[in-house]
Formats: C-alpha cells, structure tokens, sequence
C-alpha cells in the first residue's frame, strides 16, 4: 500500500477492482465502511461476480475476467476526453511532459522491439530522449506529439466505452456510470483509493493491471494524499514482510536486487544501480543503493565482509536467469533438474497451478523438507486420497520429512500488514507437540551445515562458515535479536556526513534509521527498509499508542511503518508546487518556508524545495512515470492482452495470444486451450472466501462449520442450459485436469456479452484439499494453466477456460 | 466508529444484574425489581453488512457450541438454520430489484430478538425456564428447562431450538454473562466493520438514526429501523435499506406478534380449562350431597332373581 | 334384532343376590391400562397446561421426564383405548331407546330410574362417554404427535404445530371433563364398581341399570345361543 488500512476513512470513493475486500480483507475493510458512514464515500466494485463487497457497493459493474486493463485505459481515456485531469498534479508530478525517444512504437498489439522467437522485447527503444546536459528532455506545454502525454492519449485513444464493452462485458451505460464517479476524483479536493489484490496480480499481465490504475491515479492526482493511493491487500498477514525481506529468487532484502553471473564483482553490481538524476535537484534516493547494499553484506557476514574483498560479493549466489520463480522451480524438477527441496510455509501443492504437473514434479524429488504447523497436502502429495488425490504411492521414491513449526500465535515476532506497518506479536500459546519455531528449525540445520563445511570443506565454504552468526544461543535466535540485527548497528561511530561533530550512533549502538547507514562497512543493517523498526528508543514495532492528532489517520505512534515510520508515500505530492496542500482538509505535509512538515513523516528531504524537488524520490526523474521506460518486460504502457485462455480473440490485436512478454515453458502451451475454444467455452476464475484463510482454516473445526465443502458458482442462465441443480454435484473440467464440485446456482453471475459472444463465468474458490477438518474437495489448481505474469511469474489464476456438466456424485 | 468498549477488568466485580432484576419470570411471578436497569440493545445494521459469518464464528467460542461440520446445499448459509449450537446465522438473499434493476444481495444475522414481550417466554411452562432482566434481554435457565418445545411455537420469529443431546431449548443469550461484566456480545466484538453495535436502547436508535441518514442519502428512501411495536419493541434492532418490506431479508416478519393461537392457548384456554374442569367436578360433588347416590335396592336383586329363575320374563 | 350387545362369554350366575358377568379379565385389563394411562396423561398434561400445577410435574421426577413420558404414556393410551374401542364399539352403538333415555335424563340424575326405558348393556350417558372420548383420543394424538417436539417436529410447520396446540389443550380439557363424568358416575351409581374390578354385578344392579342387557343375557342363557332373540 502507498496508505495504510487506516487511512481509508479520509476517502471519497472506494474502487475495489482486482479484488474483494470486504471478503478477503474483512478487517481492514472496516475503514471503507467508515469512509462510507462518515464521510458520505462511495463504493464502487468491478468484479466478474458480485461479491460481498459488492452487497455493500454503491456501484457494481461486471466485467469479465482478464480484462482488467482494457477498463483501466478506457478510465484514463474518459479522463483524458472529457478533461478530468489534475493538471497541475500531472504536470509538475510525473513524466507526462517527458519526451520519449524516437524508435518507440505500438501497433497490432506490439511495442517496438518484439522477438517473437524469445518471446521478449528489445527495450532500448523505450526510453527518454536524453538532452546534451543528461537529463531527460521535457515539454512543459505538453505540445511535443511524442511526449508522454501525448502518446499515452494516442495509446488509450481505442479504448472507446464501446470498445470497454466489447472487450470486458461491462454494459456501456455502466461503464459510463463508473467512469464519471471515477473522474470527479480529479478535483484536487477528491481522493479516490484503490483497493486490489490478487484478482490483479494472478493474471500473465498483473503487473499492468496494477500500473494501468497506478497511471489513473496519477492522472486523478490521487497518489501521495489522504484518501488516495495504490492500495494492494497482501494475501497473507506477513506477505508484505516476505517481499520486504526478498524472499523472492531475485532479491535482497529492502529491494536490492541479486547479482547476475555477468556482474562479476560489486563494481560491475553497481555500474547499473547508480541511478544518476534524470532532471535537475532531485534526489534519486537509490543514489544510496550501496549504503543499503553494503549494510547489508556486513550484516550476512560481518567481519568476512571487508572493502577489499567487495564486502564479500562474491560470497552472494549469483543469478544465470531472471529468476527462480515457484513456476520454474516446478519446471526444473519437472525436468529432473531439481532434487531436494525445502517448503516453509507454503504448500504448493494447492497453491501451484495444474496440480498434475506439481505432483510429477514432486514425485520425482529426491527428498522434500515440509515446515508448516499444520498437515499440508504437499507434505502428503505421495498418499492416495481417492479422486482428490489420485497417486500411486508406490511409484514415488521422494522422501519426506515433516518438521512442525509454531504458528504465528505461538511465538513473538512481527508481521508486517498491506499497509507496512511492521506490529510485534507476543505469544498467546505454548506450541502443541515437537512444534518448534522455523527460527530454532533453521538455526539448528545452519549448525550442522556449518558442522559439515568446516569438517569437510567443500566447493567454497565460505559463505556458510563465515555467516555472521552472533545470536546469544546460537542453536535459538530470539526474535528480538533477529529484529535488532534487521534494524541495523553501527560497528564504529557514526557521525552526520553535513555536521561530522553530530553522533548518529556510537559504535555498538543500534541505528537511529536508514539514513544512518554508510558504505564504508561502518554500519550493518539486515533490511534498509526496516531500519528504525528497533533502535535505542527500544522496539517501536512494539508501540501501542493510539494518539491520532486531528484524527488523520497516520496512528503514527502505533507500531512503525517502513519507511522511516511514514504513513503515506510519496506524501509530499499531497502539496501544491508551492508546498500548500491540494485540499487543506487533507493535509499531510506542508512546506512552511524552509521545511516540510505536518502529521507525517515527509516523503522527502525536509529541506528540499517544493518547486525543484519532485515527490517522487526513488525515481531519476522525480517524478512519477505514466511511461515506465524498459522497467517492465511487457511495455511501457499496458496494453489490453487476452488471458492465455480466453472465450473470445483480442479484439484489438486479434493475432496476439495472451501476454506476448509472458513466459511459457515448453509442452505448456501445448496445454492451453485454444481461443474461443468450443471443448471449453466457458471462463472461470478462482478466488478466495471469508470464511477460510487459502488452504490452512480446514483444519479448523469453526472455519470448516462455516463453509464446509468445495462448490462452484455459476448463473442461472448456465445451470439451466446444462440442466445443473442448486446443491446439485456437478464436474469442471480444463485440458489439464477435472474436478467434482457442489454447484452454487445464484443471480451473482451473470453471463456477459463480449465481442458479440455470450460468455458464462464459472467461478471456483480454492479453500479445499484432502487434508484438514472441511470435507474432502478440490482446489482450483487441478484446472489452472501453467504459465505467469511477464514481470514476475504470478500464475494467471484468474482466468482460463473450462467445461461443466451435472454429475451423480464426487466419485467420477 | 462507533466507540468501543473497554476490555473488561480482570478483578473480579460483581455483575451488573442478576436474578433481583427479572420482570418476568416463565410460568411464575417475580416480584418488581427495586430498581428499573437501562435497557440495552444490539444494533445490526444490514447495510454495513458483508456477510463474513465473523458473529458466526465469535458465537460459537464465546459459547463453547460444537456444530457439525455440514454440507454445501448450493447456498452461503452454513449450518443451514439456527441450531442448538448456532445461535446466529447469516442468512443470504438474492433480490432483483424491480426499481432500479439492481441486483442486491441482503444479508442478515438471524437470531433472537429479545422482545420486550416475548412470545417464549409467555408460551413456557416450566417456571423459571426462560427470564427476562429489566435492561431487555430474555435469557434461558437451562437447568429449569423441559425441552417441551412450547417456546419455539411462541417465538414470532422461529429462534429457539432444542438440543438432542440435553433436550434444552438454546438460543442467543445476548452474550448476559459478557453484558453483566460490562461487555458487549461476542457477535459485536468480533464484527469488522461495526454493522453489529451494542449499546443501550437510546443510543442503539440515536446510532441508527445516523445511518438510515446515510441510506437516504444513497438513494434508499425506505431505509428504516427495525424495532417492531407488535412485540413490544426489540432488544436487537436491524437497520434495513428497504423498511418497508423485511420480509426481504430472509423472511424477516413485516409486523411481528406472538401469535393469536398461543395467546389463546395460553390466554384464555389455560383459565377456561381449569374452570371447567373444576366447575365439572363441583357438579358431581353438589349432585352427591344433593341427590345421593343411585343405589341398587333389594327390590331390584329380587327382580333379577326372579328372572333368572324364570319366573316371569322380567317385566314389572 | 340381534343382542348386539351380549358377548358369548358373559354368564348369569343364579343365586342370592344373582351375579352377572360384565367384563371378562382381558377388558377390566385393557380398562385399567387404559384409566391409568389416561390419568398420568392428565396429571403430566396439566403440569405443562398450567403454571400452577406444574408441581405435578413431580410425581414423574421432574419437568424433563414428564416431557418425555408424557408422549409415550399418550401412545400406551391410544393403543390401549383401541383394544376397549374394538371390545365395546358394537355395544356402544346409538340405539332408538337411548334418544329416549336422554330426554328423561333429569330423571337419571334424580335416581328415578323407573321412569327412562330399558337399556342395553350401556346407557346412553355411557355410549356418548365411549363416543367423547374415542374421538378426543384421535384428536389428541394426532395433534399430541404434531407437538411431539423430539420427534416430529421436522414434519410440520410451527403455524400448524401452533394449532396442534391449541385442539390438544382444548380437546385435553374435554377429555378431562368426559373422564370426570365418567369416574363421577362410577361412584354415584353404586355397585359398578365391582364391573371393572372384579368383572361382575349383581342381578339387581343389571335389573335396574341395563335392563335390556340382563334380559338378553338370560334369554340366551339356556342353550348358550346367541342368535335371534325374539325381543318385544
């Protein structure tokens, strides 16, 4: 999130698309009630389904699945035509004024550059045109045809409300409905926040499901005030903390990126992570990449971490591809390639797409380490469960160990919610049986690796010898001292660079912040992000104030939010050029002549002057990007692409297949379904219910009561084309797999008309598996194709094509 | 926000009510309480509503119930209906709605009502069995309960429901043993978004008033409170978008009383009955004393006698 | 016309005073079975009818096992009436002398027996007892099993469980009123009694109440016959 949760109330208008708030979010959902009861908001909902949150809804609008973008872009192209824009906003705070290199095109559906072959871009085409001082070249009169303003509008221009209709099902009318509440946001005294979640991301163009809004947002001027902003709904309560903490293949944590094998060594790391202003006095923060970066090292390996060995650079894995995402690591076991691995709280064999491949995959493991508190079906993939699980357990060699872990009840720590807020949590429960803490499980498989290396060498031991390992019992860090060691120290003084008399922090000392953090190998910190989260004033994640001055909703004495305990980002764009708020209702921060200050902590330098330094900090440019450059693998604009599986072509560019960026590994695509296709002409979507928390509440007994067996929703135009009862049994079947469901028949879906063609939505919540106290059922993934988003390999859950027929009964 | 309450402290504090407060006792008197407690309320408001079963699930902890764990009917509901051991249940309806075109999707949390005049309680013969304290809640003694079932037939709104294993009625107890440590029920608590709020009856309406302000706002003419006169007024009170026809929401009762049948049953029936039965026992009594009984004289044996002897056919 | 109301087995013994066989050891059974049940059924049945008399409720251990017993003890009643039903229904079929018998009922109530016509072997006051009481006995389980809350319950609405308690408490009443009728003339007309008890009356008992009976009875005495008996 750019807000928080609470940060909700100060809203005028909710959009929950991409998903389902109140239902998947029920908690923090009570803000937009409150946003509605106090303030008078509006609640809009786009959803294939109408949803709990769209019982509460002032608007619904359908839309079909994976069409997302096409919506988005006729929002912005409604903006654009009927001069809803922020001018000011747009202007002064992003690169619509941007120039934009000549070379880049679209047409057809492509950007210039496209490798059919790879499957990939060439990008260099996507970029600024650099002026002879290196900076980006501006056109503040908006007049220069390739400016950013100008080619987006030229880029939106086909996404006509009639075009929206065609494409998403969205009647006009509706459509039109939406759009002007949407554009009323645009008066600088209107905020609009959007909530979404994985009905954007779990799509093979998720990424530009969220950046078209993003781009809307900032069209709106609604990004960096109260209200506003882009509002992702993490899935799980420390799902946040997990990217934070790059818990992905190609991160570090904070955001720092993995070498590749190209980068031999740091200064070859840093040569492209230098991120030199693209304009004038701004500050590009990431100019402090190897501060971060180097904090870093020295907290992975401490003294082993020196300026003359790169601050151990070498000890750091090294990436041969983009990354080694949950779709390719099935893949490489698929292939044999991969022979052990290690589950932590997870359990893919629900959460991975075509199930089939995900048990092949399995089965073909040498061994298999499972560290959950509860039972999963990974940790059984090898026991036949009847139709839920149809092996052969005498066919698979695979070796499984269960190690049991504590669940978050049982131990302290924090988790970080959607809205960075990192909260400690003390523990509430003593652990049942030989539940350890995935701290101690982890601590204790270090020891003995470390054991072995020492004992018996090995290719390059260092980097698991020479792991700073300085926790009080080595075999059971604490959560305290893991939490200090993110937070960050100083291992000699530290000394303000402006005022060098000024201690930051003596050595030894806990860091104050981030911005205490140095190159020099002076400081250590484990995630730059986090830094601040415990420090000489004690644990702030601990704090529990609830002091609100003016009721703004920052709480900022409650727990402490990344960065540096700021509540909204990009908040210094809630102020003019001048440094005085958009709405003074609304302000956050505000420049009082020679500093910024207010209720939040400034996105900015204090000092830095509101007409020279743009908003938008961790940018060159300082600014925000309607054009995103090479950043993302798919374009630098979203474009409308089909999901891999679709009822109809593309309209606009009807010879495009899905995501012309996205990955597909081979034999996948074999296993799509063909456009329009007649043996499966029906889209479903997979999502999530209240009443179960993905696949671990089955377990339990409360949860189970409340939805206790595995269904499917359809219309009932659907159910009586195929003669299918409310409660009836029926069978869902994709080229990939089938599953035996109890058929919800309801008026919440409805078919829809696109491009002329009837489409009926089936619907599939994935809560059950054949572990747990919930009756024996089937998660969605037995249907779903293998493939992801082009930028970072999330499975395109929420859309794909599938048959359905009334059946006797599960045994099929 | 509804402001709310404070976590309970953890000394131990005497209740805030007990038996000296009842007013009404079932099939017994109480004498008046001294003192008249401020009647309290919970308020559910249908239209902050999302229909997260959270009650549900507060519900059964609080209360410590054991349901079943069922199956999928094709429908949100879950358990199916109100069991003895859910004693609130999210009921979901699909509404077409012939105004605006709109689909909309009216979810309510069914459960006890606590009337003011409860049908239950007025339909019980056990004495003691059901209770009604001065603040409004109707509570069920289980340790005086019969599990006749009399109350289900008296209840407007088809709440109680009678346990197969301890054959006691059950129903929602408006969390009495939270309210009388100053705590709202376990069903407010744990609501996210406040659609249930728990106060006293005043502020429960002042509250309500508030939103259907809000609901009028958004288009909702017939937005309205739902507190119906026909039982006296309720100690669980819905805001609803459309007032006017509860009956969309479930099957809500539009007006609500107990029905004429039990108050005759246990109206004039109860008095009639006994009446005449002792009014026909007195006859016989009087009829006794007055007359005598009909004896068999001597006359009559020589009758028989001479009969069965054959002495003549018997006539006289 | 036939002796409609003469069962094989019912024998005039001669002697002082004559003795009559009224009822054979299976009815006086069935009878008793029948009275009890009927008596713990009003007992349990007033005890969750009215407040007042739900210390009742008692003499059965308590409210939980009169709710139970209640039912089943309304069963055992049912069944059992249907054998008294069976033995009794011929002999208590509406005859002309009864319409009589009943217009000069101010005459049974004085003792003034002489004045009413000769009855069979039940009068008329007994045949509307008989009739009072089989049709409440319908009425009163079937309205008893739609109320049966454990097990019935499922099968019916609360709308029409609400009405089955209304004509189960009304028809209970009545029921109670036709027994005190019953039990009242039991003890008013003395020596009848010992019909139910010992099985028997005298001869002068049968000559003054169920004239009509005695007369069959020893008309068909001889040869046992129980064919035609020229009557009248």
């Amino acid at each position: 999130m750019t807000n928080s949760w609470t940060d909700i109330k100060n809203t005028d208008l909710v959009v929950i698309m991409g998903g389902n708030a109140a239902e998947a979010h029920p908690c923090g959902f009570k803000w937009v009630t409150e946003a509605k009861a106090n303030r008078g908001a509006k609640l809009i909902v786009v959803d294939p389904r109408f949803t709990r949150s769209a019982s509460v809804s002032d608007v619904y609008a359908p839309i079909r699945q994976g069409t997302d973008i096409a919506f988005l872009l006729g929002l912005i192209n409604y903006c654009i035509q009927n001069d809803k824009v922020q001018w000011d906003y747009l202007k002064a705070f992003t690169n619509a004024t941007y120039v934009v290199k000549e070379g880049f095109t679209y047409q057809d559906g492509l950007f210039s550059g496209y490798n059919e072959a790879k499957r990939d871009y060439d990008k260099s085409s996507w970029d600024y045109d650099i002026g002879p001082d290196g900076f980006a070249v501006v056109d503040a009169t908006l007049a220069n045809p390739r400016c950013v303003w100008n080619l987006l509008k030229k880029h939106v221009a086909v996404y006509t409300p009639k075009m929206v209709e065609r494409i998403c099902g969205t009647p006009k009318d509706r459509f039109l409905k939406v759009a002007a509440m949407v554009a009323e946001t645009s008066s600088p005294t209107k905020a609009m926040t959007s909530m979404y979640a994985l009905g954007w991301t779990q799509h093979s163009k998720g990424s530009q499901n969220i950046r078209a809004m993003a781009m809307l947002q900032l069209v709106l001027g609604n990004i960096g005030i109260r209200g506003g902003g882009m509002n992702a709904l993490r899935g799980h309560s420390n799902i946040q903390g997990l990217t934070d903490l790059g818990l992905m293949s190609n991160l570090l944590p904070g955001y720092l990126t993995l070498p590749t094998e190209k980068e031999v060594d740091l200064a070859a790391y840093m040569s492209t992570r230098g991120f030199k202003p693209l304009r004038p006095n701004q500050m590009s923060y990431w100019q402090n990449y190897r501060k971060f970066f180097v904090s870093f090292q020295k907290s992975m390996w401490g003294n082993a971490a020196t300026p003359e060995n790169g601050f151990a650079y070498d000890y750091l894995p090294k990436l041969d591809l983009p990354g080694y995402d949950l779709l390719r690591a099935f893949e490489l076991m698929h292939q044999g390639k991969m022979n052990g691995y290690f589950c932590q709280g997870f359990n893919p064999l629900q959460a991975a797409p075509n199930k089939k491949k995900v048990i092949e995959s399995l089965s073909k493991l040498k061994y298999l380490v499972i560290m959950d508190p509860l039972d999963t079906e990974t940790g059984r993939f090898w026991e036949n469960h009847g139709p839920y699980n149809d092996v052969d357990p005498s066919q698979i060699q695979t070796e499984v160990y269960q190690l049991p872990s504590t669940c978050f009840a049982e131990d302290d720590g924090s988790l970080v919610n959607s809205g960075r807020w990192l909260q400690w949590h003390w523990a509430g429960g003593t652990p049942p049986g030989e539940a350890k803490r995935d701290t101690w499980i982890m601590a204790q498989l270090y020891l003995r690796l470390k054991e072995l290396y020492t004992k018996e060498g090995g290719a390059f031991a260092d980097p698991i010898v020479k792991l700073n390992w300085p926790y009080a019992d080595p075999g059971d860090p604490k959560a305290e001292e893991l939490a200090q060691e993110i937070n960050g120290r100083a291992l000699a003084r530290v000394t303000d660079t402006a005022d060098p008399t000024k201690v930051l922090a003596e050595a030894g000392k806990l860091l104050p912040g981030f911005a205490a953090l140095r190159d020099d190998g002076s400081t250590s910190c484990g995630c730059w992000i986090y830094s601040g989260c415990f420090n000489e004033n004690g644990n702030n994640m601990a704090r529990r104030d609830t002091t609100d001055p003016d009721e703004t909703g920052a709480y900022s004495k409650w727990a402490f939010s990344w960065p540096a305990n700021r509540r909204i980002l990009y908040n210094r764009a809630s102020a003019d050029l001048t440094g005085k708020a958009w709405d003074p209702s609304r302000k956050v921060i505000e420049w009082d002549g020679t500093k910024w200050s207010g209720y939040d902590v400034p996105d900015i330098l204090p000092t830095a002057k509101p007409d020279q330094v743009g908003p938008f900090i961790m940018n060159p440019e300082g600014v925000s990007r309607l054009f995103t450059r090479g950043m993302m693998r798919d374009g630098p604009f979203p474009a409308h692409y089909e999901p891999f599986e679709s009822p109809i072509a593309n309209p606009i560019a009807p010879k495009v297949r899905g995501n012309p960026a996205a990955r597909v590994f081979e034999g996948d695509m074999a296993q799509f379904a063909e456009s329009a296709s007649q043996e499966f002409p029906y889209a479903a979507t997979s999502y999530r219910l209240t009443e179960h928390f993905h696949f671990w509440t089955k377990h339990v007994i409360t949860n189970a009561v409340m939805q206790p067996e595995f269904f499917v929703e359809i219309s009932e135009q659907l159910a009586a084309e195929k003669g299918i009862t409310k409660g009836g049994w029926v069978r869902v079947w994709s080229k990939r797999g089938s599953v035996v469901a109890k058929a919800m028949v309801t008026k919440r879906i409805r078919p829809l008309t696109c491009d002329g063609k009837t489409v009926h939505i089936v619907g599939i919540p994935l809560h059950w598996g054949f572990t747990g106290a919930a009756k024996k059922g089937f998660g969605p993934n037995m249907l779903t194709p293998f493939v992801g988003d082009a930028n970072i390999e999330t499975p395109e859950y929420k859309a794909f094509l599938v048959n359905i027929e009334p059946v006797a009964g599960p045994v099929a | 926000m509804f402001p709310p309450l404070p976590n309970p402290s953890t000394t131990d504090t005497a209740p805030r009510f007990s038996d000296k407060d009842l007013i009404r006792r079932s099939a017994s008197t109480v004498p008046a309480p001294e003192q008249q407690l401020t009647e309290v309320a919970k308020l559910i408001d249908v239209s902050k509503c999302i229909g997260c079963k959270a009650c549900q699930t507060a519900c059964i902890g609080w209360n410590d119930t054991h349901p079943e764990i069922g199956l999928n009917a094709g429908v949100y509901e879950n358990p199916a209906d109100l069991t003895p051991d859910m004693f609130t249940l999210m009921r979901y309806s699909e509404w077409d709605n012939p105004e605006t075109n709109e689909l909309e999707w009216l979810i309510r949390k069914d459960g006890c009502m606590h009337c003011a005049d409860p049908g239950c309680l007025k339909a019980c013969p056990a004495p003691g069995a059901i209770v009604q304290y001065s603040n409004g809640i109707v509570d069920f003694v289980h340790e005086n309960c019969i599990g006749c079932g009399y109350c289900i037939k008296g209840c407007p709104f088809n709440i109680p429901r009678i346990s197969k294993v301890d054959h006691t009625a059950y129903k929602c107890t408006l969390c009495s043993d939270r309210v009388a440590v100053g705590q709202g029920p376990a069903c407010a608590k744990a609501c996210p978004t406040q659609a249930i709020v728990f106060g006293t009856k005043d502020e429960m309406k002042q509250h309500a008033d508030g939103r259907i302000k809000d609901l009028k706002s958004r288009g909702y003419s017939n937005a309205g409170l739902y507190d119906p006169p026909g039982v006296g007024g309720t100690h669980v009170m819905y805001v609803l978008h459309h007032a006017d026809q509860p009956e969309l929401y479930s099957g809500l009762p539009k007006e609500p009383k107990i029905s004429p049948l039990v108050e005759a049953w246990k109206g004039v029936t109860k008095y009639a009955g006994l009446t005449i039965l002792g009014v026909a026992a007195g006859v016989g009594l009087l009829h006794h004393l007055v007359m005598g009984p009909n004896r068999v004289s001597e006359t009559d044996e020589e009758h028989a006698e001479e009969l069965t002897e054959g002495k003549n056919d018997g006539r006289v | 016309m036939a002796a409609y109301d003469v069962k094989p087995n019912e024998q005039v013994h001669p002697g002082k005073p004559v003795i009559v066989d009224r009822y054979t050891v299976g009815a006086r059974i069935n009878h008793w079975i029948t009275a009890a049940s009927l008596i713990l059924l009003a007992l349990s049945g007033l005890a969750m009818f009215h407040p007042s008399l739900f210390f009742l409720s008692r003499l059965f251990g308590g409210g939980q096992f009169t709710r139970f017993i209640h039912p089943w003890i309304g069963v055992l009643l049912f069944v059992s009436f249907l054998g008294l039903f069976l033995r009794f229904w011929k002999a208590n079929l509406w005859r002309p002398e009864d319409g009589t018998w009943l217009a000069r009922f101010r005459d049974v109530l004085s003792n003034h027996e002489d004045n009413v016509p000769e009855v069979g072997k039940y009068n008329a006051g007994q045949k509307l007892v008989f009739w009072s009481m089989s049709i409440l006995i319908i009425i009163l389980i079937s309205s008893g099993v739609v109320i049966w809350q454990q097990y019935f319950a499922a099968y019916t609405t609360i709308g029409h469980q609400r009405i089955a308690l209304l004509v189960h408490s009304i028809a209970a009443v009545a029921i109670i009123g036709v027994w005190i009728i019953h039990f009242y003339s039991a003890i008013w007309v003395r020596g009848t009694i010992p019909a139910m008890t010992r099985g028997r009356v005298t001869g002068g008992w049968a000559w003054r109440h169920h004239r009509k009976w005695l007369r069959e009875l020893i008309a068909g005495k001889p040869n046992g016959r129980s064919g035609s008996n020229p009557a009248e």
